[in-house]
């Protein structure tokens, strides 16, 4: 099937060393690895994951090390050792250690939210959706009312009241993404829901959660997946904001955010103590937007042959289709 | 005309109630101020006087009642940091917010349309570059460190630019005006972009070029026009967005707007002045939004016509 559409495959019939793929999984591979951008996106967002995650098994003690002898390290020499390659802060903490322990801290954050709030958000969209009418109408109004509210200043009077922890900031992120994937879900299901197929189920007497489960629910997922991945660096540009407001993450937890704004005031001695945490937050962020457009691309049967192009064409074309960035506020 | 703000009010006066309440009654449940105004030696019989005259010794509901009713008389409380009154201090710190807002959305929306415009009319071109790097640096570099590093670069480093304040005239705008400027800009454009992309292809622009018109009237009068409904749209969702931007910039730069007072006054629980800066906030994207669909049903002829009947 798929190597129908991959007219590659068929300028160069004598590369009969690659066998064609099997399963749908296995062309979505050739399909990444196509793709130079996403190929190295994905890579660096696999190594900062192992990294932090791995690395915090390691260093999580030096993090909170304090050494001051060895204060305000200026970064990139090795005369301290390794842990003090990326420079150290005015107590001496290792900034290589503060950084695998302070990502993984917003990862931890993070991708829990994003998950709550997809889970939470397309099953309402996607029920409500399906039967229309007052669910349709009460499901729309909350999510209008969350989202006519900064969400910030949101989760800044929320996290006040409650003790900043980190799971309060998950669930509080997660609340006010939860109309995101709601919109979207709804969207799709109630046009979904007229559809022939979705008329033919219902005629047999299939149950409403059984059509939404089998019928709604794998037409909807890869828009959803797509959104999420957007929507992964909203929370974390979120959740490093409210650290570095102070109602996030508190010390002596580490996360991106609160290092630059630790950092802010010694601005002038040592920049590296807030340049390098924020230029974590870019890099993770940035791909993981590569990584969204991709996926964007791929899931939908419609642009899939944009990636099975040859190369230069497929660039050429996708900077020609327009791409709009999902609405965020 | 008056239907149809009368219907897009109520409907929108709904989430604005729900959300003061909501502020309310969450701000009482962050404690009582009792404890951070008076000093630790202060007896129980004095507690109880400055809880009983600023009416925290009620239940939440009657003080959300007593609350309530005084605002048709815009009684909005005192605070109880400065003994001003809470509208007055939320009234100081607006315009500053309301400028600093104004000048961000009328550059973005200018460098947005003649860059989009420019990146629709040309794909590849060094503009189209530039519009895909903008968006991209939008949704991925947070406003604080792009602060920071603007300051780091240009008032410590270079020394051309203060660090914070609005002494220093027009130099002091430049970099909050900026920090505020990068999201919208990077989204709008690529807003403008998509818009464009499929306005210039359509039968009418076809129709004009055969006729003779200039590439410059072509992009201006005919394209434009009819792109700039999505772009207003996305403005104005961007707009309402830029009080998250408002709270962080305000902060780095000491800029004595109403995201600043916001904060200083959770951090100080001074409920008066918050709960008057969210009824401010929230009235001015409610009046936002409804002059957005204003403006959408000028721009749209489909839409003007259902707006008159």
């Amino acid at each position: 099937m798929t190597t129908m559409i991959d007219p590659t495959d068929g300028v160069a019939p004598e590369t009969g060393a690659t066998p064609p793929p099997r399963s749908g999984r296995l062309s979505m591979w050739r399909l990444l690895l196509r793709d130079r951008m996403a190929t190295v996106a994905l890579v660096v967002l696999v190594l900062i994951v192992l990294s932090t995650v791995g690395g915090s098994l390691i260093l999580g003690d030096k993090s909170n090390d304090q050494d001051l002898a060895r204060g305000a390290i200026a970064p990139f020499s090795l005369d301290h050792g390794w842990l003090y390659v990326l420079g150290s802060d005015k107590l001496g903490r290792s900034m290589i250690a503060r950084m695998v322990v302070g990502g993984r801290t917003t990862l931890a954050v993070a991708v829990p939210a994003v998950l709550i709030s997809l889970v939470i958000g397309s099953l309402i969209g996607m029920w409500a959706g399906y039967h229309r009418g007052w669910r349709e109408t009460v499901a729309m109004r909350v999510a209008d009312v969350i989202m006519s509210f900064p969400s910030l200043l949101m989760a800044v009077v929320v996290l006040y009241v409650f003790s900043p922890s980190a799971s309060m900031i998950v669930v509080v992120l997660a609340i006010t993404r939860i109309p995101i994937y709601l919109r979207t879900a709804r969207a799709e299901s109630a046009e979904l829901q007229s559809r022939t197929f979705v008329d033919a189920a219902r005629t047999f007497g299939t149950r409403p959660t059984a059509i939404i489960r089998r019928h709604v629910f794998p037409i909807v997922l890869p828009t959803l997946l797509t959104v999420a991945t957007l929507d992964f660096c909203y929370v974390m540009l979120a959740e490093s904001s409210l650290s570095f407001l102070g109602i996030g993450i508190q010390p002596p937890g580490v996360s991106w955010g609160l290092m630059v704004s630790q950092g802010r005031q010694y601005l002038q001695t040592a920049w590296w103590l807030s340049f390098f945490p924020g230029l974590a937050i870019v890099v993770t962020a940035v791909c993981s937007t590569l990584l969204a457009s991709w996926v964007r691309i791929a899931t939908d049967p419609s642009q899939r042959w944009r990636l099975t192009v040859p190369r230069k064409a497929a660039a050429r074309r996708r900077r020609q289709a327009p791409i709009v960035e999902g609405e965020v506020s | 005309m008056l239907y149809f703000l009368r219907r897009r009010s109520l409907t929108s006066l709904l989430p604005l109630l729900f959300v003061l309440v909501g502020v309310f009654v969450l701000a009482r449940l962050t404690g009582d101020p009792t404890s951070l105004y008076l000093p630790e030696s202060a007896t129980a019989e004095q507690r109880r006087a400055f809880a009983a005259s600023h009416g925290f010794d009620d239940p939440v509901w009657k003080q959300l009642l007593h609350y309530l009713q005084g605002i048709p008389h815009l009684d909005f409380g005192t605070s109880l940091r400065t003994g001003q009154t809470a509208a007055s201090m939320a009234l100081r710190a607006f315009p500053n917010t309301l400028q600093l807002a104004f000048a961000t959305m009328l550059i973005s929306v200018v460098v947005a349309v003649v860059l989009g415009s420019w990146a629709a009319y040309r794909p590849n071109s060094l503009a189209d570059r530039i519009s895909s790097l903008l968006s991209m640096t939008a949704g991925s570099v947070p406003d604080f460190w792009f602060a920071i590093m603007g300051v780091w670069i240009f008032a410590v480093i270079l020394g051309v630019l203060p660090t914070s304040g609005t002494d220093n005239g027009l130099l002091s705008w430049v970099l909050p005006v900026v920090t505020l400027c990068v999201r919208p800009i990077g989204v709008l454009t690529q807003v403008v972009r998509g818009a464009m992309v499929s306005a210039l292809s359509a039968p009418y622009v076809r129709l004009a070029r055969s006729k003779g018109a200039t590439d410059v009237r072509l992009v201006t009068h005919h394209a434009l026009r009819n792109a700039a409904a999505p772009a207003l749209t996305v403005a104005g969702d961007l707009a309402v967005g830029l009080i998250n931007g408002a709270v962080v910039v305000e902060t780095i730069f000491g800029w004595p707007g109403i995201g600043k007072l916001m904060i200083d006054s959770i951090l100080q629980r001074d409920f008066a002045v918050l709960q008057a800066c969210v009824l401010l906030t929230a009235l001015s994207i409610f009046v936002l939004n409804i002059l957005i669909d204003l403006g959408y049903a000028l721009l749209d002829a489909r839409v003007r016509e259902t707006v008159k009947a």
